[in-house]
């Protein structure tokens, strides 16, 4: 598997060592903390720094792509205690990317933190680790652990005077703990349940504090903005979706893996940097930006270019950037039994339309796959999904919504068959031949 | 304000108002299942969503912010198909089980589901099955019926003080439940029945015994502590099955304490004495009322002719009436007797005759709420006022610092500034140099006996914390009132609130502490104090509505001086085999379901209401019981015809709030000398032991608030007997009794901690003093 081949490598350019190059002096001898040096030594005022990262177009890499900036400039400048938190919860079914960041390079989030901490005078930090990857949390605190003695964490950090600490916090495998608010919570001790909206985090977040939060790969490519120049990180991409981006490249392709190319890059080229169609098989369709987002035909995604405006033009969301690839051998319905079951085990179960509403969905997905799907099963699909989405604290309703929705709009025939036929249109053979688990031609 | 506009209609609600806050004003209901006015917003049911102009999506009502000029839908298409497909899915997975469930008829999903159900569901599945679980013996629980809206969990974390509830699991999967292996045991746990809008949580008590629409309702008033909590008394063919609370902002709120909740399970008790009985030649007989009374009065005049008036001692309860207090103190004088009280756990009674007035709470109770720095005195308020202890949570919260001086440091689920922690005999010197700090941080000048006092870390501390500004108040409990040198403590406790400039004020006791004053239930002159008539045993007594062994602050003693008399006429609806041993007249007296009345509470507002139910048996009130006895005995005055007669001669008119009320004192010389040797008793009494009712109510026996007494002792003191939790221990007082030894981190050294008011520790005697405490 390859875990890299980029464009232009900006984030991952530390991760051509693999499992080597992720310590301190590594980062260092990449040119690393050079920009955190300079901040502190200029006293570079902080709205100039928050000016400097609007000027990227940088835009949220968790899914949501909320501009960088302008979170951090909603953080109020007077309060006297702030956090800023990072989210590597990373639960969207299909995403990796975080994960490679931690482990290749840790000390670019953890610049990108300290600086962030910077701009909006914030003391304290943590990194939310999700717990399915504890190793790479232990080496998340091996690096602080680095950082601290380096004196690049603490108080008075490089003879500054600014002062700021930062831990690591590990999650127990709960996909609701990746919004950002049953993050804080679940930071603060509670259960995992997303917070009504507004107060929202810059006003009211960790602990009752204003608190900033971002994504790994958000905070990660800040020393790199900083290092380049917001515009020219701009530049990288297109208007409005500044820089470079992770896809995490997962399916019937050749090469899955994560693979960073500049905002804008045609879906056809990752596809062939993936190594295309595993198989040489037909593409049949992707969901371009983890499992919430609406699922689209090949056909579409062909003429995609891979950034917020195009995907969301082609009626997705880019989301987190994983590139989840499905050949002809996908039964459909299969695809949305297992979506739908994630969405349903993983509800928080605090709003009544998604606690109950993600059960009936799941339940009336896997009636039609194990064939006993009814006439009218899709239009009830369509109006419970309806009865669902924007009814709720948080948006898995509808990230559990979406993927129904967009599997029956560009598959509908394929579900209409199995109601009918109380079988896959996909032979169970191919779909067999397909699978990652069989040899092809063993069945 | 802000300016808005719900259904079309404009109106002005004050900035940071919810949508729901604002349709409330306009009378514009909005359906809603996890709202509740005094928990904290959690927006989970989403029953509640309301289309706003501008907004994309349906937004809950009980959780948006108005702002200027926003426009509410809360019935058109958009919402209206919003609360719909809410509750399609809160009755996807809910059983559907009214016809055996006890909520049916009041119930907030029932009632709703007419508004916004369809007579059919398309959900197909099989239902999901919950676990119950067992909260305890007051809340019976079929989890099933849960719709997950965490009323309960927010109710024991922001109002009860501790999370006992919780939701556990995800998704579909989600239960309410309380720790494992643990239940519900707040003293407050009957209002989860109120909260829950479904059937998951009713009352164990009344379980399957009536539909609500069966039961007739009337106004009423808890008889137990010194609040006076509103009540809704139901009934089903004369008998009272369930209490509820009556709202009212100013007194309960909405809440209800289980010992008011759920007392009323001893109204039909089995104990409850129906006839008339006299004692003749050793041997009780049930006789007709004439005879009874006969008897009694014949007794009576016999001993006020014999021996004079003062022979006779009158033992009043402070749970009775207004009414029937007034009547017995006029009875007694009628008689030539000034030995009348009802403060029968008081020990100190060097206050009377230095008093100004009625001691009260000093302040309505709604201003308690209201005070920045508070000083608690002596008193268990979490289990004697457990109202009052949760408006000071509320008030802690928002910032008012609270502190506490005491004799046990139990856990009141409020956050305290500071506290001083001492035995009972130190209680005086600690409050003393509060007093001397407090003075010195005001600039005001000392009392001079305070003068040689060295003032502690704590009471530093304390009086830091009530100079530091804001209305400030000093409340005494029940502990402080019933101490050896309550006098002193009122003394310094007046002291103290005006060196602050702030309330003072006594916690009532009972449903009746400030109504026995304005009743004239005490006596006056050279009458003789409930502790003094015991002491010193008279020919004859009158008890009304009380135990005293079990009320008394020396209960040994006072069976000791009952059982020596030649006549006790006991009114009381209740008998027991200690009452047929001293007594030789039981005359059957309503309880305060049973009879009209007024309850003078703790802030001396005037609280009266009817009987709820028709007296049992041959039972009567016995403010009617009062009037015959008056006029088999010639006393001048007994004319009534109503109990409102009576108490308009009692309060002399109809006020709202009595007049008289002062806490001031002539204190005189402070005595600050403090001696004890061992081993000093401090003497709780438990909740559901305080009265004769609550006593005799089976499902709060056996709430883990009604455990046997136990001697308990902090860790060093065990370690000094080479006692182990558990072990016997043999606490002396007036006699011995052996209890299981607890240890009880909250308590000072010196210290033994023996609960009052139980047949297990009468023998003990008296409340306050030192006991001899040694291994068995």
């Amino acid at each position: 598997m390859a875990l890299i081949d980029t464009i232009n490598p900006l984030l991952t350019t530390g991760w051509s060592k693999g499992d080597a190059g992720w310590s301190l002096k590594d980062y260092e001898a990449r040119g690393g903390y050079a920009q955190l040096k300079r901040i502190l030594a200029s006293k570079m005022p902080q709205d100039d720094l928050i000016a400097e990262v609007k000027k990227s177009s940088l835009r949220g890499r968790g899914g949501a792509g909320f501009p960088t900036g302008l979170k951090w400039s909603f953080m109020p400048k007077a309060a006297p205690e702030k956090y800023v938190v990072c989210n590597t919860d990373e639960g969207e079914p299909g995403t990796f990317k975080d994960r490679d960041l931690l482990r290749f390079d840790p000390h670019s989030t953890i610049e990108g933190m300290i600086i962030a901490g910077y701009a909006v005078g914030a003391k304290r930090g943590y990194n939310y680790i999700h717990g399915e990857i504890f190793d790479i949390y232990q080496r998340f605190e091996e690096a602080l652990d680095q950082a601290r003695a380096a004196g690049y964490l603490g108080d008075n950090i490089l003879g500054s005077g600014f002062s700021f600490d930062l831990f690591a916090h590990h999650g127990w495998g709960a996909y609701i703990c990746g919004e950002e608010t049953g993050l804080l919570e679940s930071i603060e001790g509670k259960k995992g349940q997303p917070r009504y909206k507004p107060p929202f985090p810059a006003n009211f977040g960790l602990y009752g504090k204003p608190t900033t939060i971002n994504n790994t790969e958000t905070f990660a490519a800040i020393p790199f903005i900083l290092g380049m120049g917001g515009e020219a990180y701009l530049n990288l991409g297109k208007p409005n979706n500044g820089g470079t981006k992770l896809f995490s490249v997962s399916g019937h392709v050749n090469r899955p893996g994560n693979y960073e190319v500049p905002m804008g890059t045609p879906f056809a080229k990752l596809l062939e940097m993936a190594g295309g169609m595993r198989g040489g098989r037909k593409l049949k369709a992707v969901i371009p930006g983890g499992s919430s987002a609406p699922v689209l035909p090949a056909d579409i995604i062909m003429d995609c270019t891979m950034d917020y405006d195009s995907i969301a033009k082609a009626g997705s969301m880019l989301g987190s950037g994983a590139v989840i690839v499905m050949d002809e051998t996908v039964c459909m319905v299969k695809a949305l039994e297992r979506l739908a079951y994630f969405y349903f085990e993983e509800s928080c179960g605090q709003c009544t339309p998604c606690r109950e509403g993600s059960g009936w969905l799941y339940r009336v997905v896997h009636r039609i796959e194990h064939g006993e799907g009814r006439a009218d099963d899709l239009d009830l699909l369509n109006r419970v999904t309806d009865n669902m989405m924007g009814k709720t604290i948080c948006a898995l309703a509808d990230a559990a919504a979406f993927p129904v929705r967009s599997f029956i709009k560009h598959f509908q025939s394929e579900f209409e068959y199995h109601i009918e036929h109380k079988k896959c249109l996909v032979d169970p053979a191919v779909q067999r031949a397909g699978s990652g688990f069989f040899k092809a031609g063993a069945a | 304000m802000v300016e808005i506009e719900i259904d079309g209609k404009t109106l002005q609600v004050a900035d940071g108002s919810t949508i729901i806050e604002a349709a409330h004003q306009l009378g514009v209901y909005i359906p809603h299942f996890c709202y509740h006015k005094k928990l904290s917003i959690a927006a989970n049911c989403r029953m509640c969503l309301v289309q706003v102009e501008k907004a994309p999506k349906p937004m809950p009502a009980c959780a948006t912010p108005v702002t200027n000029g926003m426009k509410v839908f809360t019935h058109s298409e958009l919402a209206v198909k919003a609360q719909k497909a809410v509750m399609e899915f809160l009755l996807i997975n809910h059983p559907l089980d009214c016809p055996i469930c006890d909520q049916g008829g009041e119930c907030q999903l029932q009632d709703l589901a007419v508004g916004y159900g369809e007579s059919a569901s398309k959900y197909e599945e099989e239902k999901r099955v919950v676990p119950d679980k067992n909260l305890g013996p007051l809340v019976s629980t079929d989890m099933t019926r849960c719709i997950n809206c965490t009323r309960c969990i927010r109710f024991t974390a922001e109002i009860a003080g501790f999370m006992e509830l919780g939701q556990a699991f995800r998704g579909e999967h989600a239960e309410v439940m309380p720790f494992i292996g643990k239940t519900v045991d707040t003293e407050l746990s009957g209002n989860l029945i109120d909260l829950c809008p479904v059937g998951a949580l009713t009352s164990k008590p009344f379980r399957f015994s009536a539909r609500t629409w069966e039961l007739s309702r009337r106004k009423s008033v808890s008889p137990h502590d010194g609040l006076g909590s509103n009540l809704i008394v139901q009934t089903k063919h004369d008998r009272v099955i369930r209490v509820l609370p009556l709202e009212n902002e100013d007194i309960n709120e909405c809440w209800l304490t289980d010992k008011e909740r759920f007392s009323y399970q001893g109204l039909n008790s089995a104990e409850r004495l129906t006839r008339p009985m006299v004692k003749q030649g050793g041997a009780w007989k049930e006789v007709d009322w004439n005879v009874a009374l006969d008897y009694a009065s014949h007794a009576l005049r016999d001993v006020a002719k014999t021996h004079g008036g003062g022979a006779i001692g009158g033992l009043l309860s402070p749970h009775s009436t207004l009414e029937e207090l007034y009547l017995a103190q006029k009875l007694l004088r009628g008689l030539g007797s000034e030995n009348i009280d009802c403060r029968l756990r008081q020990s100190d009674f060097s206050a009377d005759g230095k008093r100004k007035g009625t001691p009260w709470l000093g302040m309505k109770i709604a201003d308690v709420s209201r005070l920045d720095r508070v000083l608690l005195v002596g008193s268990f308020l979490r289990k004697d006022q457990p109202l009052l202890a949760q408006r000071l949570r509320q008030s802690a919260k928002r910032g008012a610092q609270i502190s506490v001086l005491h004799s046990a440091d139990d856990d009141l689920l409020i956050k305290l500034t500071a506290r001083a922690i001492a035995s009972p005999s130190q209680l005086p010197a600690v409050l003393a140099q509060i007093v001397k700090a407090v003075c010195a941080l005001k600039g005001v000048t000392a009392d001079p006996a305070l003068a040689g006092l060295t003032v502690s870390a704590e009471a530093q501390a304390i009086a830091q914390s009530l100079a530091s500004g804001g209305t400030s108040g000093i409340l005494l409990g029940n502990f402080a009132q019933q101490h050896a040198q309550a006098a002193t403590l009122h003394s310094l406790g007046r002291q103290l609130a005006s060196a602050l400039g702030g309330g003072f004020g006594f916690l009532g006791e009972a449903a009746n502490s400030v109504g026995g004053y304005v009743a004239k239930a005490v006596p006056t002159g050279a009458g003789l104090n409930a502790a003094a008539m015991i002491q010193s045993p008279r020919q004859a007594y009158v008890v009304l509505g009380a135990e005293p062994e079990l009320d008394c602050a020396d209960g040994a003693k006072a069976l000791e001086s009952l059982s020596k008399a030649a006549a006790v006429v006991v009114l009381t609806p209740f008998k027991s085999q200690t009452m047929l041993d001293y007594a030789a007249v039981l005359l059957p007296v309503s309880p305060f379901s049973e009879t009209s009345g007024t309850f003078v509470n703790t802030e001396g507002r005037v609280q009266s209401f009817y009987a709820a139910a028709k007296p049992l048996g041959e039972t009567r009130p016995a403010w009617k019981v009062l009037r015959v006895l008056g006029n088999l005995l010639g006393v001048t005055g007994f004319d009534f015809n109503s109990s409102e007669e009576v108490r308009t001669e009692a309060l002399g008119g109809q006020p709202e709030f009595v007049s008289g009320l002062d806490n001031a004192i002539d204190s005189g010389a402070l005595n600050l000398t403090a001696s004890a040797t061992g081993f000093e008793r401090v003497a709780d009494v438990p909740i559901h032991f305080a009265d004769p009712l609550v006593r005799r109510a089976p499902a709060l026996q056996q709430a883990r608030d009604s455990a046997a007494p136990a001697a308990r002792m902090n860790a060093s003191m065990l370690a000094k007997l080479g006692l182990v939790e558990g072990g016997s221990v043999r606490v002396g007082g007036a006699a011995a009794v052996t209890l299981a030894a607890q240890l009880d981190t909250a308590l000072p050294d010196g210290v033994v901690r023996v609960a009052a008011a139980h047949s297990a520790t009468v023998a003990l005697g008296a409340m306050a003093g030192v006991v001899s405490v040694e291994k068995a």
